[in-house]
């Protein structure tokens, strides 16, 4: 399990980088390399050239703005998880980082390289289509933005343009005070990539019921779904896993779920209903507590 | 002389290869890089079963740094097939295909080339036409009238069929009155070592050896090696200090070894070939069993089993070498620890196009310890009887050892019910019940689970002549040699290689507990096949017994040795002439003695001192031969099987969770009683590591392929091994019944914890799985089928107040 | 291609084809064979080396990536040759191996969890260790070992047990 050659550069800067990108064939950014690199050794990727972003500074960022957290493509998974600003304002982001692989992987991985790589289970991915995450990209000078909806088209496919580079990830922050997020998988193991995973975050008025609300699941469908009729639905009311099981249940009915040898459709659609139940009731019940913080510190 | 004799046998005392391993100083295989060393990379057939048409080879020999590509017929030309272990002549099998390849995986052309890398770039230039051939992955379906024939020239797909009937079977199930039937499915894992399978080899041609480091823990390796090659047999030399990185029996790869051995001598270059864990998985042919049982039991109402009819048909994949002997290695112990009169045991053997097996941990103990628990609890269920009771009905008591089951082994000792007690009282099982009946009214599916089981351990190979009548082999051996040198110091030695089993701390501890002299101070030397003594291998949870057992006897040799010529000096007769701690003295005036130097000095220096004739040196061998083995199987197939029978039983409370199927274990102990320890700390992390293996077995390991037969768990991403995360903490109880037939009472752990952790987890979840009228019957019980065999149930559970049938 | 590399605090000039990973190099070209190749696409562990005192699998980085960190490898926690570090010496009294070939990765990925945490509880040694994978010893002593490890660090005791 030996890479095929490539050649390999190191530019100091972005625009270096996509001067390089757009002149070689065959070129990939690579940043981290944790969901790179095993494709490269079982020669499933195969890059004429690697462009290696990892020590870009302008790539590595977390900056907060009025209503969103941008963070650069080639921050690294274990920055991100220890982020204050990220688990105060994109709660969801943070509370899913302890799951994305074992820490060893976090302290190399980047968040562009996961969404970049699309990898079907990547909860990083999930967090990005529940949120609405935009991504920012470059090609040459050109800056494009797409929204992750449409961004992830299939396991390890984007849209993202032929010799583009990743460079920022745009997560909205919600005005609401006291968030909250929540976070469930399950894989074959215990910190092995999720069959399944559910993400939800919540913001509550000051009777406790749901504002605003984004759900997602991951690996039902060959792609993250955003439940948004899901979320609306539970606007106005009391997130506790008890009163919403049979409304999420209802909004799981009409997904057409994988079917595989790892598990039936049938059981993915249960198993879902059952983790976004729980992702809920922990992002509701987070967003309790941090709303009582927040009207202790007034 | 009366000082407080020091305990070096069952103390927990350091292990010494540790140091090595805890500062990354082990030489593991892939750790020897020679001079000149050339790297091999394979193509593997996609397809599970293809003629091959033609090899073109001419793009990758074209590529710089390649130095040779070869095929099947290549490598068939210059050496013999082979082994197979089932006596099937017509099956032929060498380490590429010759002319058709028949599981997807199967190594079909080597490239060697100045590096690993370019081997593999290469090997991609490897144009293979195929011609894919129709094939066959299930069991029944390829011993059916429409499977394709794996082999044409063998004709069947059947390796072997062979019933054994150990006492009266119809007359005992005519007189229960109870009797019940079921099917299990063992899904095909494997032991997967974190280390994969490397060989290094090297010819000298001026000596006239080629010299092999392997990480191989076979029996034997250098004398099949040098027999398929064409060479003297000691024209082979395989290196037994090697450190191996892990082999639960499955570490043999031969036909690694005879590919590598034949491409240095081929080139008169070192030449290495280390899988990959692609390679490993797919083409190294180290899968471990795949079983169905049907069971059948008689019984009467109390729960005593009477006789029981086992069928088990093991899907051995493309081709069979001992690992399909497996089948037959259970027979040993094929009523557990139970007192079941008659068997009827029905051995079937399938060749399909799956990677072929290796031998491993048990050697099909652990499936056969399934089957047999899963019916202890079926008994219970029918009854309504506790399956604990159940069992303790059933048992071979204290006094009944030594007990002789009806396939003829003779079980050395046992007290069953001494261990189960201990069990019982430490987890309050009343209490446990409770818990467990609390958690089920708090919604969640909890169940109990239990096992009583036996590991069979010494491995005498009796499985071979048993299942192959074209085997004779009944002498299964292990050796030591123990020398003091001039300067007074100690040697003992290994003669096989060592996975992690700390041989050289077992050898080291009874040397020094027989000399009574510190362990530590005793050195390990482990000589190369040439120079070593008969072995054969870390294989059948035999060491402690075997290397355990001729170390002592070599050591006792010496011992004996240091005596007479005390005797002979002091002058006294040899009863009044006494030994400790190195120092020999006259029993009756202690202050007439020899201290460990003088007799040193005067067994290597001053011949006149010595007893007339006596020889020189301090030196002593021990070939030992398996306890109680030796004669070949009766006619019926009734056969001592192996000399020791450890025992362990499992209480463990788990709960399911009801939708999402995933199991989670609260509480789990363990009554394990391998006679002696000669050292807790090594068994009882063998044990553990063994439960480990066994909840990735139970719960989530299994080999799959896709529907075209390609390997859908195909590397580690797939195919996960259980991480610290899913071992729960585990309580071991220690019970020690000596064994009369070996050294210190020693017998064998090599598969502890494995050989009851998938019966117990099984009965576990079908415990919880009851109250639902729900029964998973295959293993790994796999959380999602766990969850869609809850919803069933519970939706027609829900279902039936309305009726709607 | 030309790359200098920070190993165990001394940096080393090498030439190295940018596909070779960082294990391989380690191993191959520096002679460092007490980091383990098991999976080479990131999914036992047992390559684990630290990168800037952080735990990182070794099979999912290529040499060339790896300028500039400072590479700690097994090699590297022993400073006297024959005398092991205090995290190694609790491995060797909770017997936490078998066949030693996780090992360096499990002491490694130790080294670090205590570097941070002086005093990590089961469930944080449990966490800490679930990427690295061992296959013989079903992980309660290699927990125990570092436990041991921390406690002696606490409160520095002679002897062993």
């Amino acid at each position: 399990m030996k890479a095929a050659a490539f050649e390999y550069s190191r530019p100091e800067t972005l625009e270096e980088a996509c001067a390089i990108l757009s002149g070689a064939q065959g070129a990939r950014v690579i940043a981290g390399g944790q969901s790179l690199v095993p494709l490269m050794a079982m020669r499933l990727e195969r890059p004429a050239r690697l462009v290696d972003v990892a020590r870009i500074a302008e790539l590595s960022f977390i900056r907060e703005e009025a209503d969103a957290v941008i963070v650069g493509a080639a921050t690294r998974q274990c920055v991100i998880e220890a982020n204050r600003v990220i688990a105060v304002r994109v709660p969801l982001l943070s509370r899913a980082m302890p799951h994305v692989g074992p820490a060893a992987t976090r302290a190399r991985g980047t968040i562009g390289g996961s969404l970049a790589n699309a990898d079907a289970a990547a909860e990083i991915v999930l967090v990005a289509v529940t949120l609405g995450a935009q991504m920012t990209h470059r090609r040459d000078t050109r800056l494009r933005e797409s929204g992750a909806a449409a961004f992830f088209t299939a396991p390890g496919i984007t849209t993202l343009p032929e010799r583009s580079c990743l460079t920022a990830v745009r997560f909205p922050a919600w005005p609401e005070p006291g968030l909250g997020a929540g976070f469930h998988e399950i894989g074959v193991r215990a910190d092995d990539f999720p069959l399944l995973a559910a993400a939800a975050q919540i913001a509550l008025d000051a009777q406790g019921r749901a504002r605003r609300v984004a759900i997602g699941v991951g690996g039902l469908a060959a792609t993250p779904l955003r439940l948004d009729a899901l979320a609306h639905a539970l606007i106005g009311r009391h997130a506790e896993p008890t009163a919403i099981g049979d409304i999420v249940t209802e909004a799981l009915a009409a997904v057409e779920p994988l079917d595989d040898m790892r598990a039936s459709g049938a059981y993915r659609r249960r198993a879902a209903a059952t983790l976004v139940t729980r992702a809920l009731g922990d992002a509701a019940a987070a967003a309790a507590t941090a709303g009582r913080r927040g009207d202790d510190a007034r | 002389m009366d000082a407080p004799r020091p305990r070096y046998v069952a103390s927990p005392r350091r292990v010494r290869e540790d140091r090595r391993f805890a500062a990354g100083q082990g030489r593991f295989v892939a750790d020897i890089a020679l001079p000149g060393m050339r790297h091999v990379a394979l193509v593997a057939c996609p397809h599970a079963a293809a003629r091959i048409v033609a090899i073109d080879k001419a793009a990758a020999l074209a590529l710089p740094g390649v130095r040779c590509v070869i095929d099947g017929h290549d490598l068939a030309a210059a050496t013999q097939p082979l082994p197979n272990g089932l006596d099937t002549p017509r099956v032929r099998r060498w380490p590429l295909a010759v002319g058709a390849a028949r599981y997807c995986g199967e190594w079909v052309v080597a490239v060697v080339a100045d590096t690993r890398a370019i081997a593999e770039d290469a090997a991609e230039l490897v144009a293979v036409d195929y011609d894919p051939l129709a094939f066959v992955l299930d069991a029944e379906e390829a011993i059916g009238p429409r499977g394709p024939i794996v082999h044409p020239a063998h004709g069947s797909n059947v390796l072997l069929d062979r019933r054994f009937a150990f006492g009266n079977v119809d007359r005992d199930f005519a007189r229960s009155t109870h009797r019940t039937a079921f099917r299990l499915r063992w899904g095909r894992s494997a032991a997967l070592p974190i280390e994969t399978f490397g060989v290094v080899a090297s010819h000298d041609p001026w000596r006239g050896v080629l010299d092999l480091w392997a990480s191989a823990q076979a029996p034997r390796h250098a004398e099949e090696v040098a027999r398929i090659l064409g060479l003297p047999s000691l024209g082979v030399r395989v290196h037994n200090s090697v450190d191996v990185g892990g082999g639960f029996g499955g570490k043999r790869g031969l036909k690694h070894a005879v590919l590598v051995g034949y491409l240095a001598r081929l080139l008169g270059d070192p030449v290495r070939l280390v899988e990959d864990r692609l390679e490993n998985m797919r083409g190294g042919d180290a899968h471990g069993p795949e079983r169905i049982f049907d069971v059948e039991v008689a019984f009467d109402d109390s729960g005593v089993i009477a006789a029981m009819k086992m069928r088990a048909i093991d899907n051995v994949g493309a081709y069979a070498g001992p690992a399909a002997l497996q089948l037959g290695a259970p027979i040993g112990a094929i009523v557990g620890p139970y007192r079941i009169a008659s068997v009827l045991y029905h051995a079937i053997a399938v060749t399909t196009n799956k990677t072929p097996q290796e031998s491993m941990r048990g050697a099909g103990q652990a499936p056969t310890n399934y089957a047999i628990e899963r019916a202890i609890d079926e008994v219970a269920a029918r009854l309504g009887l506790d399956r604990v009771g159940v069992r303790q009905r059933n048992l071979i008591a204290a006094e009944e050892f030594p007990h002789t089951i009806a396939s003829g082994t003779t079980y050395d000792s046992g007290d069953y019910h001494a261990v189960i007690e201990k069990v019982l009282a430490r987890a309050n099982y009343p209490r446990l019940i409770a818990e467990r009946d609390q958690l089920r009214a708090q919604g969640l599916l909890a169940g109990i689970g239990i096992a009583a089981v036996l590991a069979p351990g010494g491995g005498n190979f009796a499985h071979g002549p048993l299942l192959n009548p074209a085997m004779t082999t009944t002498t299964f051996m292990e050796s030591c040699r123990v020398v003091i040198d001039a300067a007074g110091g100690v040697v003992a030695t290994i003669h096989a290689g060592s996975a992690g089993q700390g041989h050289e701390t077992l050898v080291a501890t009874i040397v020094g507990k027989v000399l009574e002299i510190d362990p530590d101070a005793v050195q390990i030397a482990r000589p190369d096949s040439i120079a070593a003594l008969p072995s054969d291998g870390a294989v059948g949870s035999r060491m402690a017994i075997m290397l355990g057992g001729a170390a002592a006897q070599a050591a006792r040799m010496l011992r004996a040795k240091l005596v007479a010529i005390g005797a002979h000096v002091l002058d006294t007769p040899p009863e009044r002439t006494a030994y400790q701690s190195g120092v020999v003295y006259d029993a009756k005036a202690p202050q007439r003695r020899l201290i460990w130097q003088d007799l040193v000095q005067i067994a290597h220096r001053n011949y006149f001192r010595l007893p007339p004739g006596f020889e020189p040196g301090l030196a002593a061998s021990h070939v030992m031969q398996v306890p109680a083995g030796g004669k070949l199987p009766t006619g019926d197939g009734r056969v001592q099987m192996d000399p020791c029978f450890s025992f362990e039983f499992h209480l463990l409370l788990l709960t399911v969770d009801p939708d999402l199927g995933r199991p989670e274990f609260r509480q789990w102990f363990v009554g394990h009683d391998c006679g002696t320890v000669i050292n807790p700390m090594i068994v009882r992390g063998m044990t553990l590591g063994g439960i480990a293996q066994g909840i990735g077995a139970a719960l989530f390991e299994e080999l799959t392929h896709d529907a075209q037969g390609r390997p859908a768990t195909a590397s580690l991403a797939d195919y996960v091994l259980p991480s610290a995360r899913d071992v729960p903490q585990i309580e071991i109880l220690r019970h020690v019944t000596r064994s009369p037939l070996t050294a210190f009472g020693q017998k064998g752990a090599g598969a502890s914890g494995y050989l009851g952790a998938p019966a117990a987890i099984s009965g576990a979840v079908n415990d919880a799985l009851r109250p639902l009228g729900s029964a998973v019957n295959r293993l790994p019980m796999k959380m999602s089928a766990l969850g869609d065999l809850i919803a069933v149930a519970r939706e027609k559970a829900g279902a039936k107040p309305g009726g709607a049938a | 291609m030309r790359v200098e590399l920070t190993i165990n605090g001394a940096a080393r000039a090498l030439d190295v084809e940018p596909r070779m990973t960082l294990v391989d190099c380690l191993r191959d070209v520096l002679g460092l064979t007490g980091t383990h190749v098991g999976c080479e696409h990131g999914a036992c562990g047992a390559c684990t080396v630290l990168v800037d005192g952080v735990p990182a699998r070794a099979c999912l980085m290529f040499a060339v990536q790896a300028e500039g960190y400072a590479i700690t490898t097994i090699e590297g926690l022993t400073h006297t040759r024959g005398a092991l570090s205090p995290l190694q010496d609790a491995f060797c009294a909770t017997h936490a191996m078998q066949c030693g070939f996780c090992t360096p990765a499990m002491i490694l990925t130790a080294h670090a969890l205590l570097a941070e945490n002086p005093a990590p509880t089961r469930a944080q040694i449990v966490a800490a260790i679930s990427g690295v994978i061992c296959r013989c010893t079903g992980y309660a002593q290699i927990v125990e070992a570092i436990a041991l490890a921390a406690e002696r660090a606490r409160a520095p005791a002679p002897g062993t047990r």
